[in-house]
């Protein structure tokens, strides 16, 4: 394409600084916890050594060791269950005529647009009811089932994209079913049921709203997000290197599988969120 | 890029017609009873942690009622105060305000950025799209902490500020009455241009290149170009970035809570946090079931109003041609 250089050295411009914008925050406070603790007032420049002390003092005092295990229980529990049941739901709706297809994906659609505000009174009280709350079920049973509905899209859209050849074949063969997506479908679904899981996990991982009132009192499984929130809260008028610190550890995780899955990732939110 | 790929292709070609009649003749006519058992699970835990709960909000919604004692019928009354109260009222003003930040100024961000690097050739696409999606995998809180560390009074919004000369200018950005609301929104706006823009340079990808070469031949300028040809080829992108970004700002509890609670006075108060206040910290369970319905509500015409005005007419065509090349 014929463009002058000088239009191609600005848009470059322009996009690095973009993507500087994006990474600064979280750069501000990773350079803020590696000052020394109680530098106090030149802390937005550059650090005049690199010192970890804000890092254990934060990782100690904050509990973080816990938090981001019970966010990890949380997480692996929801995408492994939900990532179960959305492939069964979406088997059957992508490649199945089923009865009333048409009200369940119906109802699974509100519950994509739903805002978890309108759910959360109610969740406390059943969960209180059944005596699960401050336990980390109260964290699980209900992102299942918010995580149900772009889980079945997502399923259901793969499997329409099956050549209808395969169903075919897999009949045929005399395979039931069951079989059929077992021993056919299972083995290709192996991308879609990848991304799907990644998308689920960083979801579920950051979620905040549902931690604060389902999991308020126990601090053994308050997830990562909640115990941040906690601690800096708390921390208002102590060190803000230390509060930081502990914001880059409860981001540490994230970033690090974010290196290694963001093409996954971010084709997948983009290419799916389009599609519904 | 291989997994979207099969995806995208169905929406785009086999979805209208192809497949299904195809699939249903060969296997059997009528419905699949059997199906419903391989839904059941889903939509069970569907119904009893999301349906039965929506349900629940909206019958307390007509109670007056404390979260402890019996619960006295009221009808419409938590409604009218919903609509009436002066409070409430300032927070849906609020998020009127947070939609021109928090959808608004990162769909046109996107646009433009999306719009001028549509008409070169980007070197480190990949680099850039990476770092620009960074603002939508860190945690809320995450965010927050980040946030209230740049405004703060020492933090380096106000040393820059300081550094050039504009000490007049300096304050503790989130706890100044005047500044607070815009202030929560830039990080909004923060969190949202990269989602945008990358949704944008993916819509982008799928426009034929000669459609350019023919507008330049045409003598198009840069602003035809973009009017004429990208930004109807991206009416899917926008309004999917609509939605979600109209949602997020919609909803906002997260950032609110962790940044201001609402405050300074009320000068940040949204419909979210009144309905977590009221429903656990004030005792005003059907209040805050009322305004959580309200706000449902809101969402869904809102995201349906936008689903409506951007969907593709007389599609077919390029739909078909964005499949084929994914």
């Amino acid at each position: 394409m014929r463009t002058t250089r000088q239009e191609s050295v600005v848009t470059h411009a322009l996009l690095l600084v973009a993507a500087v914008v994006a990474v600064y925050p979280f750069a501000s406070i990773l350079l803020l916890a590696l000052h020394e603790p109680g530098s106090g007032t030149a802390s937005s420049g550059l650090p005049d050594g690199i010192h970890l002390s804000s890092f254990s003092t934060a990782w100690t005092r904050g509990g973080f060791a816990s938090a981001l295990t019970s966010s990890a229980v949380v997480a692996l529990t929801v995408v492994v269950v939900t990532a179960a049941l959305a492939t069964l739901a979406g088997y059957a709706l992508g490649s199945m005529r089923v009865p009333g297809g048409k009200l369940i994906m119906g109802l699974l659609l509100v519950g994509l647009v739903l805002p978890y505000e309108v759910t959360v009174v109610p969740l406390y009280e059943l969960l209180s009811s059944w005596g699960l709350v401050d336990t980390y079920l109260a964290l699980i049973l209900p992102q299942i089932g918010l995580s149900v509905p772009l889980g079945v899209f997502w399923m259901r859209t793969f499997f329409q994209a099956v050549p209808p050849s395969l169903y075919e074949a897999a009949r045929v063969d005399g395979a039931t079913r069951l079989q059929s997506l077992r021993l056919v479908l299972l083995p290709i679904a192996g991308p879609a049921i990848a991304t799907l899981a990644t998308i689920l996990f960083l979801f579920t991982w950051n979620e905040f709203l549902l931690a604060l009132v389902l999991v308020p009192q126990n601090e053994a499984v308050q997830t990562a997000p909640l115990a941040l929130s906690f601690f800096s809260g708390a921390a208002r008028n102590t060190d803000p290197a230390v509060t930081a610190a502990a914001a880059v550890l409860v981001a540490l995780p994230v970033l690090v599988a974010y290196v290694f899955l963001q093409r996954r990732l971010i084709t997948g939110i983009v290419s799916g969120a389009v599609k519904e | 890029m291989s997994t979207a790929a099969p995806a995208r292709a169905v929406t785009g070609v086999d979805r209208p017609g192809a497949a299904a009649p195809r699939r249903g003749r060969g296997r059997l006519h009528g419905l699949q009873w059997v199906g419903l058992a391989y839904v059941a699970p889903a939509v069970a835990v569907f119904a009893v942690f999301v349906l039965y709960p929506l349900y629940r909000t909206f019958y307390t919604s007509l109670y007056d009622y404390d979260g402890l004692t019996a619960a006295t019928w009221v009808g419409l009354e938590n409604y009218r105060e919903v609509l009436t109260a002066p409070e409430l009222r300032e927070a849906l003003l609020h998020s009127l305000v947070f939609l021109v930040f928090y959808a608004a100024l990162p769909v046109v961000i996107g646009l433009a950025l999306a719009g001028l690097m549509s008409r070169i050739r980007v070197y480190g696409l990949t680099v850039f799209r990476a770092l620009l999606f960074v603002p939508q995998i860190l945690s809320s809180v995450v965010v927050a902490v980040s946030w209230r560390w740049i405004y703060d009074v020492q933090g380096p919004l106000n040393d820059l500020l300081r550094a050039v000369g504009l000490d007049q200018l300096t304050r503790g950005w989130l706890g100044d009455f005047s500044t607070a609301l815009p202030a929560v929104g830039v990080i909004g706006t923060w969190v949202e241009y990269g989602l945008c823009m990358v949704l944008f340079l993916a819509g982008i990808a799928t426009i034929d290149r000669e459609q350019y070469e023919a507008a330049r031949l045409d003598g198009a300028g840069p602003i035809r170009e973009f009017v004429s040809i990208t930004l109807p080829a991206l009416r899917p992108q926008v309004s999917v970035a609509l939605v979600l970004t109209i949602t997020f700002a919609l909803r906002n509890f997260d950032l609110v809570w962790n940044t201001t609670r609402g405050g300074p006075g009320t000068s940040t108060t949204v419909p979210s946090v009144f309905v977590y206040q009221d429903a656990f910290q004030n005792r005003e369970v059907g209040l805050a079931s009322a305004l959580a319905i309200v706000l449902t509500v809101v969402i869904l015409v809102v995201v349906g109003l936008v689903l409506a005005a951007l969907r593709e007419r007389g599609t077919g065509a390029r739909a078909a041609r964005g499949g084929a090349r994914a």
